[in-house]
C-alpha cells in the first residue's frame, strides 16, 4: 500500500469536503474492501478518511420500511430480530456471505460497493478495461467459468459486485440514501445505483465523488416477510456464489400476488429479473410457473466458452428457491 | 491503569527519524489528546479528526497491557502486532482476509486483523493468543485443541482458537453442523477439522468459557 | 536383515503407539511456538519480491529510482547487482550438485520464463516500505508469444526417456500387454484429466537470513529439510557446509512444496550479504502460487483388459503433462498401477511438453495421488459393467506380490483394510445399481478407493544423551510438519530408554544436530525412529560395557550379548533378577551423562544392510528382497444435488495398515488430515492458467478452493495393527501420503454410485456436474 494519510472524522460534512478537496483520498469504514483492493495495487489513495464515528447506524422499522444504517456491520444486519422475521433474504444473504470474521468487520455501505473477483481485474498484471480503460478484456476468451451472462459487453463480462447482500436487495425494492459533499440526500434505488459496463466498465455505479452511502431503505411488504435467498458455491461455505437467487413471494390460496426475483453470480450487476416476475405475478405457485420464470430469467444470457453452465444453473437455482419458499409456510 | 503504558522497543520501526508525523511536526497534538491511561470515545473523536501522516505513536490496548509504537498509517493490525509488538502468535497466512490466520478478538467480536489498521483500533481492547490463557492456566478453548488434536502444524491454530472462543460466546456452536458453518471463516490446510469441531464441542458443553 | 535390532513393543506402561497429546501443543495453543519468519533479530530488514508481469520475454530495463528513494529503502536488487553465486542451478550439473527442484535461477539474466518470475527484490527497513517500494519498480520487457500448457496448439510434445528428474523411467513395460489387451474379453479405456493443484500451506514460504561473519550464515527457513537446504546453500554459496546453518523449529505445513530449497531462498541470503543487514522475506499468497511449484497440468489416459470373470490380463497407461522450459518433472503415476493389483501385462510411457511455467513439484503423494484416481476409477467402471461388487473385484485381483517387481511383500493387510472399512461403513447396504438412492433433494452415493505407497529409501541419524539423573535429550535434525514428530520421537525415545516421556526432551529443526530426511515420501517417521532406536542401543551397549567390567556391577563379567535392558535397567536376558539400574550404574561411577549416536535406515538400506545414501533416493526402492508399502482403503458417502450440480462429502471411513503406528492420536490426525487434502482435489480444487498469458488468474485462497469446516463430515479411522520386521527398526511404514492416495477417486466413485454418470475431470465441480446431465 501506498504511504496514505489517514484520519477520522466525526461529521458527514467533514468526511466528504476532504474528498471534494482530494480527489485521490477514499473513505474507510470496515476496511475489508478498501485495504484488500490496496494492498493489490488495484487501487491507491492519498488519505483515507474513517467514518466508523459518522451516525450512520441503526436497524429500524420506518414508515417507510425497514431503514439500516450503512455503518451498521453484517453480522448484526444479520441477526437482527426485526430482518430475520421481516426480511429473511437480507438475514441469509448476509450470513450467507463471507466469514463470520469478515461479516463483524464490514459495513452494509462498503459491502454494496464491493468490487468483483474476476482475476483479470484483481491481478494488475493482466489488462483489464475496469480497471485500466481500453487496455481489453482478456476474459471474453479466457479463464470466464465465474463471469456474469447478463448484462455483460465485449468490454467486460465481470459480475462487478460479487456480494450476496446487493442481490436480496435489488429484489426486495432497497433504497440507498446517499449524501454528498454539500450535505445534500438524495434517494436512488438500488436496481438504479448499479451500472451495466456498456463501454464504460470502469463505473460501477451512481455514486458522486464524496458522495456517502448513508441508509439502505427496505420496503416493508408482504413478499419480503416471505422471502429468501439460496446460494451455491464450490464449496459449503466462506465462498463466492456461483449463482444464488433471492426470491419473495406473496402466495394466497396458490396464486402468487406479487413476487421478486433476483440473481447473483450471474449478472455483471446484481440482476433483477423482472421477467420473473411478471410471469410469476398472477400465476399459480407450480413447478411450470417457476420453470417459467426461470427461462424468462435467464433469456438474454451470453454466456462464453466456459460459463455456459451458469444458465441452466442460475434457473434451477431460481426454481428452487421458488420451491423452498413456497414450502416453508 | 496509568502504569500499564510503556514505550516498546522500536523493534521493525522505520529507521529513519526524518519522516516523523505530521503529528510531531505540528506539535505533538496526538500525544497530548492521547494522554494516558486512555481515550474515551468522545476524546478519541476529537483526537483523531487530526490528519496522521508519516510515522506517528499510536497506542493500542493489546491484552490489557496499553503498548506504544511508532508507526505508519498504513501498517495494519496483523503487522503491528507481528512486526512491532513481537506478538506473532497472530499468523499471517494471505493477508488478504481469505484464510482467517490472523483472527484476534477486538472488543471481544473476532475479526481480520490484516483488513484493518492499527491505527483504527486505538482505544480497543485487543485480544491475542498470547492473552488468552491466565497466567499457566490454558483457557478451555486452548486445553481442549490440545486434547482433541485440534491441529497439526499449528500455523492457523491461534486464529482457530479465537474464533472457538467467540463461536461459543457469539452462541454459534449448538450443534456440530452450526460449529462447522461458523468456524469456516479460518481455513486449515492440515484438515484437522472433524478435531476442532470436538474441541469447540467440548468447550460448549462445559459451558464457554470468555475470553 | 537387522531382526535383532528390531524394537520390540515395550510392556504395560509403555508410550509408543499411545495417544499422547502433542508434546508441542502447548507452544502451538498460547503462540509461543516460533515459525520461520518469526525470529527478531537485531538490524532486521525486510525483503519483498518484485514479480514478472509477463511469462515470456526478455527484461529490457529497470528503472529503480522512484523505488530507491522511497524513505527506508536500502536495496533494490536486479539481476544487475544481485552478488553472485558460485553455483546457480542453470546447469545440469548445478542442479545436481544443489539439489535444486527447477534448473534456473531468476535474477541471473534478463530472461523471463514465467509469469511470476522475481525480477527484483527490495530490502527496506518496515514490510510496508519494502511492499510499496516494489510496485514502484519499472520493468520495461520484450514479452514474446508464451506457452501456456501442454494443451497449447504451439506446445510440443516429447519423449522424454526418463522424468522426476531421472529417478522414474519415461517407459516401463512387462510382459505384451498389446497382446494381451486384444485378446482380452473386456476392454475399457478412459481418459482422466487432472487441473493443477497448488499445495498451499498455511505458512507462506520464509526465509530469515542472517550473516553472522562474512562467511557464516543462519538461515530461518520454512522447509521440511534443513540438510537439503544447507546443501544448497552451501553449493550455491561456495562455503564448506558447516558455515551454513539452517533452523526450521516450527513450520506451518508443506505438503510437498516446502521439500526443496526454491529460488527465494538463495535470493534472499544474497540480499542479506548485499545489505549486511539480516533480511526476512515472506512470500505473498499470490506468490506462493509461483514460488514453491505445484502439481502439474496433466491428462492420462488408462486401457484395461480383462476376462469375463473379471480377472485383469492388461493395463497400458499413458500420461502427458506440462513441464517448465529446463525439467523433466511429472510425478509418477503409472508406479501404484503397476503394483496394485495382479496383472501379468503392463506398460507405461510419460509425455511432456514445455510451457512457460515453473517446474512442478512433488505434492502430497506424488504419483500415487493421480495414479490412483485412474486405476481406481477404472476398476469401479470394471465393477459395474460386471456386475460385481467393488470390493470383491479388488479381492479377485489382489496382488500376493509385487506384480511390478516379482518380490514378495514385506507385509501387506489390505483384506483387512477392505474388511474392517467395510464393516464400519456399513458397505453391505449399499444398493448395487446406481443413481438410485435418494434422501429429499439429493442423490447419495457410496464409492470405495485402495490406497497404497511405497516405503522409500532413506536413512537418517540420531543423538541420544542419558543424563545419570534420569532424563535425556535427545536430537535429529528433523522437521516437524504437524505431522508429530516431536511427539513421536518423544515416545520412542523414552520407551527405548526406559524413561517417562516427560524426562525426554526431544531437539529437531537444526543442521547443528545429527542429520536427518526431509519429512517427505512419508520417510520421517520410520527413519527418524529408527535412528533414535537405534541410539539409544549405543547407549545401553557403552553402559553395558562398563557395568560387566565394573567389580560392584551385579553384572561384573558377564558376557554383553547375555545383557538386555529393561525399562532403564541392565539385567541378565536369562535372570532378569539380576541387574541394576542404570542410573545407579552411572552415579556409582561418577558418570554424569552418555551419549550414544544411531544411525536408522528406512526401507531397501535396512533390509539389505546398506548405508542408503543420498536419504530420498527413491530409485533404490527395489534393491532388497522385499517390496515395502503401506495399503488401505477409503470409504466415501456423498450427497449430490442433481440440479444445482454440488457434491458433499457426508461420511468417511479410512482403515490403513502401515505397520507400527506410533501415536494412535497424531496418527488419525495425519489420516484426517490426508483425506481432506484428498477431498478437496476430488470436488475444489484447480489453479486456472490463462491460455494466452500462461498467467494464474485465480492466485488467491478466496478463489483456490481448499476444504473449509463446513465441508468436512465427522470421519472414521481405524488402523490394522502390522507387525513389519523387513522396514527398520521401528516397524514403521509412515502414513503422510498413503491419506491422499486414493480419496479423488473414492469421491467420483461415491458420485458414479449417486448419479449413473462418471466424471473423470478432477475437480468435480457443479458445473462438470450438471455438464453430465446427472438431472436429466
Amino acid at each position: 500500500m501506498n504511504n496514505f494519510a489517514y484520519q477520522q472524522v466525526g461529521k458527514a460534512k467533514d468526511a466528504t469536503a476532504i474528498l471534494r478537496e482530494d480527489k485521490q483520498a477514499a473513505f474507510i469504514a470496515g476496511g475489508t474492501t478498501l485495504l484488500d483492493l490496496m494492498k493489490t495495487n488495484i487501487e491507491q489513495h492519498s488519505q483515507l478518511v474513517d467514518i466508523n464515528l459518522l451516525p450512520f447506524k441503526g436497524i429500524e422499522q420506518t414508515s417507510d420500511g425497514l431503514r439500516i444504517g450503512a455503518l451498521e456491520r453484517m453480522s448484526d444486519v444479520g441477526e437482527n430480530r426485526l430482518v430475520l422475521e421481516q426480511y429473511p433474504a437480507i438475514s441469509e444473504s448476509l450470513l450467507l456471505a463471507a466469514s463470520p470474521q469478515l461479516r463483524n468487520m464490514a459495513s452494509i455501505g462498503g459491502n454494496l460497493l464491493q468490487r468483483t473477483r474476476c482475476g483479470y481485474f484483481r491481478d494488475v498484471a493482466f489488462p483489464c478495461n475496469k480497471r485500466e480503460p481500453g487496455s481489453g478484456c482478456p476474459a471474453q476468451k479466457g479463464d470466464n467459468r465465474n463471469l456474469a451472462i447478463l448484462g455483460v459487453s465485449d468490454s467486460c463480462i465481470a459480475n462487478s459486485n460479487p456480494g450476496d447482500l446487493a442481490v436480496a436487495l435489488v429484489a426486495l425494492d432497497a433504497v440507498l440514501t446517499l449524501e454528498n459533499a454539500k450535505g445534500k440526500q438524495r434517494r436512488v434505488p438500488l436496481t438504479n445505483f448499479y451500472l451495466l459496463p456498456g463501454n464504460t466498465p470502469h463505473k460501477e455505479t451512481v455514486l458522486e465523488p464524496g458522495e456517502l452511502i448513508v441508509a439502505v431503505t427496505v420496503p416493508t411488504a408482504a413478499h419480503a416477510r416471505r422471502s429468501m435467498y439460496l446460494k451455491v458455491r464450490e464449496r459449503t461455505s466462506y465462498a463466492y456464489a456461483l449463482a444464488s437467487a433471492a426470491v419473495g413471494l406473496d402466495v394466497q390460496g396458490g396464486q402468487i400476488r406479487s413476487a421478486r426475483v433476483a440473481l447473483g453470480g450471474v449478472g455483471a450487476q446484481p440482476w433483477r429479473s423482472l421477467e420473473a416476475e411478471k410471469i410469476l405475478t398472477g400465476a399459480p405457485a407450480t413447478e411450470a410457473t417457476f420453470r417459467a420464470a426461470a427461462a424468462a430469467a435467464l433469456q438474454g444470457a451470453q454466456p462464453r466458452e466456459h460459463n455456459g453452465y451458469k444458465v441452466e444453473l442460475a434457473k434451477n437455482t431460481l426454481v428452487r428457491a421458488l420451491f423452498d419458499l413456497t414450502a416453508k409456510v | 491503569m496509568t502504569n500499564d503504558s510503556f514505550t516498546d522497543q522500536p523493534g521493525a520501526a522505520p529507521d529513519d527519524g526524518s519522516r516523523r508525523s505530521f503529528m510531531k511536526q505540528a506539535g505533538g497534538i496526538l500525544g497530548l489528546a492521547l494522554t494516558p491511561p486512555f481515550v474515551s470515545q468522545a476524546e478519541r473523536l476529537t483526537a483523531l479528526s487530526r490528519k496522521v501522516q508519516g510515522v506517528s505513536e499510536m497506542r493500542l490496548k493489546v491484552n490489557g497491557t496499553v503498548r506504544v509504537i511508532n508507526a505508519e498509517p498504513r501498517v495494519t493490525l496483523l503487522d503491528a502486532l507481528r512486526e512491532y509488538l513481537d506478538l506473532t502468535g497472530s499468523k499471517k497466512g494471505c493477508d488478504l482476509g481469505q484464510c482467517g490466520a490472523c483472527t484476534v478478538l477486538v472488543d471481544g467480536r473476532r475479526i481480520n486483523s490484516c483488513l484493518t489498521l492499527a491505527v483504527m483500533n486505538q482505544g480497543r481492547e485487543i485480544t491475542t493468543i498470547e492473552g488468552l490463557a491466565k497466567g499457566d492456566d490454558l483457557h478451555p478453548m486452548q486445553a481442549a485443541f490440545v486434547k482433541h488434536d485440534g491441529f497439526q502444524c499449528g500455523y492457523c491454530t491461534p486464529g482457530q482458537i479465537l474464533s472457538g472462543v467467540a463461536c461459543v460466546n457469539e452462541g454459534h456452536a449448538t450443534s456440530d453442523a452450526q460449529t462447522r458453518e461458523w468456524m469456516s471463516g479460518n481455513l486449515c490446510r492440515c484438515g484437522a477439522y472433524p478435531n476442532i469441531v470436538a474441541a469447540v464441542r467440548e468447550v460448549q458443553q462445559k459451558g464457554g468459557g470468555k475470553a | 536383515m537387522n531382526e535383532p535390532n528390531f524394537f520390540e513393543s515395550p510392556g504395560a506402561g509403555g508410550s509408543v503407539g499411545q495417544p499422547l497429546d502433542r508434546v508441542d501443543g502447548h507452544d502451538k495453543v498460547t503462540g509461543k511456538a516460533r515459525y520461520s519468519a518469526e525470529f527478531p533479530l537485531p538490524g532486521l530488514t525486510y525483503g519483498v519480491l518484485r514479480t514478472s508481469e509477463i511469462a515470456k520475454g526478455k527484461i529490457t530495463s529497470i528503472d529503480t529510482t522512484a523505488a530507491t528513494k522511497e524513505p527506508g529503502v536500502i536495496a533494490v536488487l536486479t539481476h544487475l547487482n544481485l552478488p553472485k553465486l558460485a553455483q546457480t542451478p542453470n546447469t545440469p550439473e548445478g542442479k545436481k550438485a544443489i539439489g535444486a527442484p527447477m534448473g534456473f535461477l531468476p535474477l541471473t539474466s534478463d530472461e523471463i520464463h514465467y509469469a511470476g518470475q522475481p525480477v527484483a527484490l527490495i530490502v527496506a527497513d518496515t514490510f510496508e516500505r519494502a511492499t510499496h517500494a516494489a510496485s514502484l519498480v519499472r520493468v520495461q520487457y520484450q514479452a514474446a508469444q508464451p506457452i501456456a500448457s501442454f494443451l497449447d496448439a504451439k506446445a510440443e510434445i516429447f519423449d522424454p526417456l526418463k522424468v522426476q528428474d531421472g529417478k522414474t523411467p519415461g517407459h516401463t513395460r512387462r510382459g505384451d500387454p498389446q497382446a494381451a489387451l486384444a485378446a482380452s474379453a473386456v476392454k475399457l479405456k478412459a481418459t482422466y484429466n487432472h487441473a493443477i493443484n497448488h499445495h498451499n500451506p498455511m505458512e507462506p514460504g520464509a526465509t530469515t537470513a542472517h550473516w553472522e561473519a562474512a562467511d557464516r550464515l543462519t538461515v530461518y527457513e520454512s522447509t521440511q529439510g534443513v540438510t537439503r537446504t544447507q546443501t544448497a546453500l552451501s553449493q550455491m554459496l561456495g562455503l564448506p557446509r558447516e558455515q551454513v546453518r539452517v533452523v526450521t523449529k516450527y513450520i506451518g505445513g508443506g505438503f510437498g512444496c516446502k521439500g526443496s530449497c526454491w529460488p527465494h531462498t538463495p535470493l534472499t541470503v544474497q540480499a542479506a550479504k548485499a545489505v549486511g543487514r539480516p533480511v526476512k522475506l515472506v512470500l505473498t499468497r499470490p506468490q506462493m502460487f509461483t514460488s514453491m511449484g505445484h502439481r502439474e497440468d496433466q491428462t492420462q489416459t488408462l486401457t484395461l483388459g480383462a476376462t469375463k470373470e473379471g480377472k485383469l490380463t492388461a493395463l497400458i497407461h499413458e500420461k502427458t503433462s506440462t513441464t517448465s522450459p529446463w525439467d523433466n518433472y511429472a510425478e509418477p503415476n503409472s508406479r501404484i498401477i503397476n503394483l496394485l493389483y495382479e496383472c501379468p501385462n503392463f506398460e507405461a510411457k510419460y509425455e511432456l511438453a514445455r510451457a512457460n511455467v515453473m517446474t512442478s513439484t512433488f505434492t502430497r503423494a506424488p504419483g500415487e495421488a493421480p495414479g490412483s484416481f485412474a486405476i481406481e476409477c477404472l476398476m469401479d467402471d470394471l465393477a459395474y459393467q460386471l456386475g460385481i461388487d467393488p470390493i470383491q473385484l479388488r479381492l479377485l485381483n489382489y496382488a500376493e506380490k509385487d506384480p511390478s517387481t516379482g518380490k514378495p511383500w514385506s507385509s501387506k493387510s489390505l483384506k483387512q483394510c477392505y474388511a474392517r472399512g467395510a464393516e464400519l461403513f456399513g458397505w453391505s447396504k449399499r444398493n448395487p445399481k446406481n443413481g438410485l438412492t435418494r434422501d429429499g433433494r439429493h442423490l447419495v452415493g457410496l464409492g470405495m478407493a485402495t490406497a497404497s505407497y511405497p516405503v522409500h529409501n532413506s536413512q537418517g541419524t540420531a543423538r541420544v544423551r542419558l543424563y545419570a539423573d534420569g532424563h535425556a535429550v535427545v536430537q535429529s535434525g528433523a522437521t516437524d510438519l504437524g505431522t508429530g514428530t516431536y511427539t513421536v520421537m518423544t515416545q520412542v525415545a523414552a520407551d527405548s530408554l526406559g524413561l517417562p516421556v516427560d524426562k525426554i526432551r526431544f531437539e529437531l529443526g537444526d543442521t547443528r544436530l545429527p542429520t536427518a530426511p526431509n519429512s517427505g515420501g512419508s520417510v520421517a517417521a520410520g527413519t527418524v525412529s529408527s535412528s533414535i532406536y537405534m541410539a539409544a542401543q549405543d547407549v545401553w551397549q557403552k553402559l553395558t560395557k562398563l557395568a560387566i567390567q565394573d567389580k560392584r556391577s551385579p553384572l561384573f563379567r558377564a558376557k554383553p550379548e547375555d545383557v538386555i535392558n529393561e525399562k532403564g535397567r541392565l539385567v541378565l536376558r536369562k535372570d532378569k533378577a539380576k541387574g541394576e539400574d542404570f542410573a545407579v550404574l552411572m552415579k556409582r561411577i561418577e558418570l554424569t551423562d552418555i551419549e550414544g549416536t544411531g544411525n536408522g535406515k528406512y526401507g531397501a538400506g535396512y533390509e539389505s544392510g546398506m548405508a542408503a545414501s543420498p536419504a530420498d533416493s527413491g530409485h533404490k526402492d527395489d534393491t532388497a528382497g522385499h517390496s515395502m508399502h503401506s495399503f488401505g482403503a477409503h470409504f466415501c458417502e456423498v450427497r449430490v444435488d442433481p440440479e444445482l450440480g454440488t457434491v458433499r462429502v457426508s461420511r468417511w471411513v479410512s482403515v490403513h495398515a502401515a505397520g507400527r503406528i506410533l501415536n494412535a492420536k497424531t496418527a488419525r490426525s495425519q489420516i484426517i488430515g490426508g483425506s481432506i487434502f484428498g477431498i478437496g482435489n476430488a470436488l475444489m480444487e484447480a489453479t486456472h492458467r490463462d491460455d494466452t498469458f500462461a498467467r494464474y488468474t485465480n492466485a488467491t485462497l478466496a478463489d483456490y478452493h481448499i476444504p473449509v469446516n463446513a465441508d468436512i463430515p465427522e470421519m472414521t479411522v481405524e488402523f490394522i495393527e502390522e507387525h513389519d520386521p523387513y522396514i527398520n527398526a521401528m516397524g514403521v511404514k509412515g502414513i503422510g501420503e498413503i491419506s491422499m492416495v486414493g480419496v479423488a477417486a473414492a469421491v467420483a466413485n461415491a458420485v458414479f454410485h449417486a448419479t449413473g454418470k462418471r466424471v473423470r475431470d478432477l475437480p468435480i465441480t457443479p458445473d462438470k456436474i450438471l455438464s453430465a446431465g446427472v438431472a436429466s
